[in-house]
């Protein structure tokens, strides 16, 4: 039996006490929730104070209506697009949902569903459960570095596909697809194909200038865009017919019912702001970030790979490394106590106790996906914090190796 | 199965204790009895090291190595401290259950850390006993226990040989 409420409440309170003094804290985990900038929490606060319900026609209403409009402003501006419609959801896992349920739910004629072994859960999770009402999925594999086989993709496309849905970036490894590529493999076998792509890790981090690139739906997450949690986005072209799947009222978008969730779209709105201002220097940035990570953590202990691609063919703030002889979840108990916040690919973390899937399918072995952890630099950390997690690192795998059977080392 | 709205995970402060300070870990050397639990592929795995006194059957040292996660290091740290001057056949008696209470109650998707850690040891206890006169109070037939290290170790090994980990094993090993 699970120890009770009160119970697990004093274990969490206890954990959080033997965390003792440490020199500096890094937090790195941003794939599972994201840094924000001040900024953005102070337009979150603002709206807390001065934002009404936006469907409703007094002041405080209209106040909330103009920052739904600036969120979609800001957000279009950086995707460089003015047609289509945004419709704005609390996450990019809804995001990712009301696309593909949302079409297979307005278009039932055609049955096919094909995305890469490695999307996002929200993608392939969501794809499965249409199983039970008659649609069917394909996964295009990828190779080594996350890649995905065009020519599987193009073999697997038919005249029964309703949508292809590829990651722009993928979440774990950082790989940056050949989006173009997809699109025009996808168009030339039939144009009625709807091509959706999962943009939460590529926002800010590569440009999408969707005025050039003819996707169809797009998702985004504002706390991966350096916003609070709380709001995401579906960009998706005007002619694209989606059914709600949630219902309700009160809303002043039909495809997303329940009130707006103003604060949380206020600082989205100014996290994009922030990002569309200093986009290239953001970038460059965390790309000198990354590779000191990586350089630092390879070049002082043995029997360490970088999972993902390497250089520009990889997103500049994902560092995704693979210990051998360290079991990723001891390594972030063991980061943790030093003040360097990380997470880790291995089943001991998952509550599946499942190896991630996207290290599992680039053909890691298990042993590699058990030994993983999955870092993220940005535009708020600076080379202090990231010697400070290099050093701990080091430490900690060789402690963590130190622990594990002879025969092993 | 109960549809739980959320699966807990906090370890009790006991398990961080002893990740953070394992009590009788690394090799012994004067050990006459070792076992080894679990795999590479699983992501965890233990060795325990046992020294028996031969006359009494007494469990006069015992160590632990593991590769693993948090609750595995504290399991096989509490289960050496548990079977210290315990005879062989009280030691054989050890449940999982135990080691879960010991440690303050591990998470249910931690279970198997207790139960990986009871494998080893009863492994240990049959190579103790594997030269030597069997006693009757040895089962002839593995114990659950035994036969989850086992079957972890099988069914990792098909999955394994899926994604090509087997020849890096088989060379490392």
């Amino acid at each position: 039996m699970s120890p009770s409420i009160t119970e697990q409440r004093k274990h969490v309170k206890a954990l959080l006490r033997l965390h003792g003094e440490v020199e500096r804290e890094v937090y790195l985990d941003l794939e599972n929730s994201g840094l924000i900038f001040p900024e953005a929490l102070d337009a979150m606060f603002e709206a807390y104070r001065s934002c009404g319900h936006p469907s409703i026609t007094h002041k405080l209403g209209w106040r909330g209506y103009d920052v739904i409009l600036e969120a979609e402003e800001n957000l279009r501006k950086l995707i460089n697009v003015n047609g289509g419609d945004i419709v704005f959801t609390h996450s990019g896992t809804e995001a990712n949902n009301l696309a593909i349920i949302g079409l297979a739910k307005a278009k039932p004629s055609r049955k096919k569903i094909v995305y890469s072994a490695i999307e996002h859960l929200s993608v392939k999770f969501p794809a499965e459960s249409l199983q039970e009402l008659g649609f069917r999925v394909e996964e295009v594999p990828v190779d080594e570095e996350g890649f995905i086989d065009l020519d599987k993709l193009s073999n697997l496309v038919d005249k029964d596909t309703l949508l292809v849905s590829i990651a722009a970036v993928n979440h774990e490894i950082g790989t940056i697809q050949d989006l173009k590529a997809v699109i025009e493999i996808v168009k030339d076998k039939d144009p009625e194909i709807i091509v959706h792509t999962d943009a939460c890790d590529a926002l800010g981090r590569i440009s999408l200038d969707f005025s050039k690139l003819e996707v169809d739906m797009a998702s985004f997450s504002s706390h991966k865009v350096y916003g609070p949690k709380g709001a995401g986005a579906l960009y998706k072209k005007e002619e694209i017919e989606l059914k709600p799947i949630l219902h309700g009222q009160l809303s002043s978008q039909t495809l997303w019912p329940g009130v707006e969730n103003v604060p949380a779209l206020a600082g989205f709105a100014k996290a994009l702001e922030i990002l569309e201002r200093n986009l290239d220097a953001y970038r460059e940035k965390m790309r000198k970030l990354r590779d000191m990570l990586i350089e630092g953590a390879a070049s002082s202990l043995d029997e360490v790979f970088l999972n993902g691609p390497r250089g520009d063919k990889r997103v500049p703030d994902n560092v995704n490394l693979s210990f051998l002889r360290c079991e990723g979840e001891a390594l972030t108990v063991e980061l943790s106590l030093r003040g360097v916040y990380v997470s880790s690919g291995s089943a001991c973390t998952s509550r599946i106790l499942e190896p991630s899937h996207v290290l599992i399918g680039i053909g890691r072995p298990y042993e590699m996906a058990h030994g993983s952890i999955l870092m993220k630099t940005s535009p708020m950390h600076d080379e202090e914090d990231i010697r400070y997690a290099v050093e701990q690192i080091i430490e900690a795998v060789n402690r963590i190796r130190s622990l594990a059977p002879r025969e092993m080392k | 199965m109960k549809d739980m709205s959320r699966t807990p995970l906090p370890y009790s402060p006991k398990v961080l204790e002893l990740f953070r300070n394992p009590k009788n870990l690394g090799r012994l050397d004067d050990a006459n009895a070792v076992a080894t639990a679990g795999s590479l592929a699983c992501g965890d795995m233990i060795t325990i090291y046992l020294k028996v006194d031969e006359k009494t059957e007494k469990i006069i040292k015992a160590s632990f190595e593991s590769y693993g996660c948090a609750a595995n290091i504290a399991a096989s740290s509490i289960l050496t401290e548990l079977v210290k001057e315990k005879s062989l056949q009280e030691a054989w008696k050890i449940t999982w259950k135990q080691i879960s209470d010991e440690l303050g109650g591990l998470p249910a998707i931690k279970y198997h850390c207790g139960v990986l850690a009871v494998g080893a040891l009863r492994r240990a206890i049959r190579a103790y006993y594997k030269d030597r006169e069997k006693p009757t109070w040895l089962p002839q037939d593995l114990t659950p226990e035994e036969k989850q290290a086992l079957e972890e170790e099988e069914l990792m090994k098909i999955l394994a040989k899926k994604v090509g980990l087997i020849e890096k094993e088989d060379s490392s090993s």
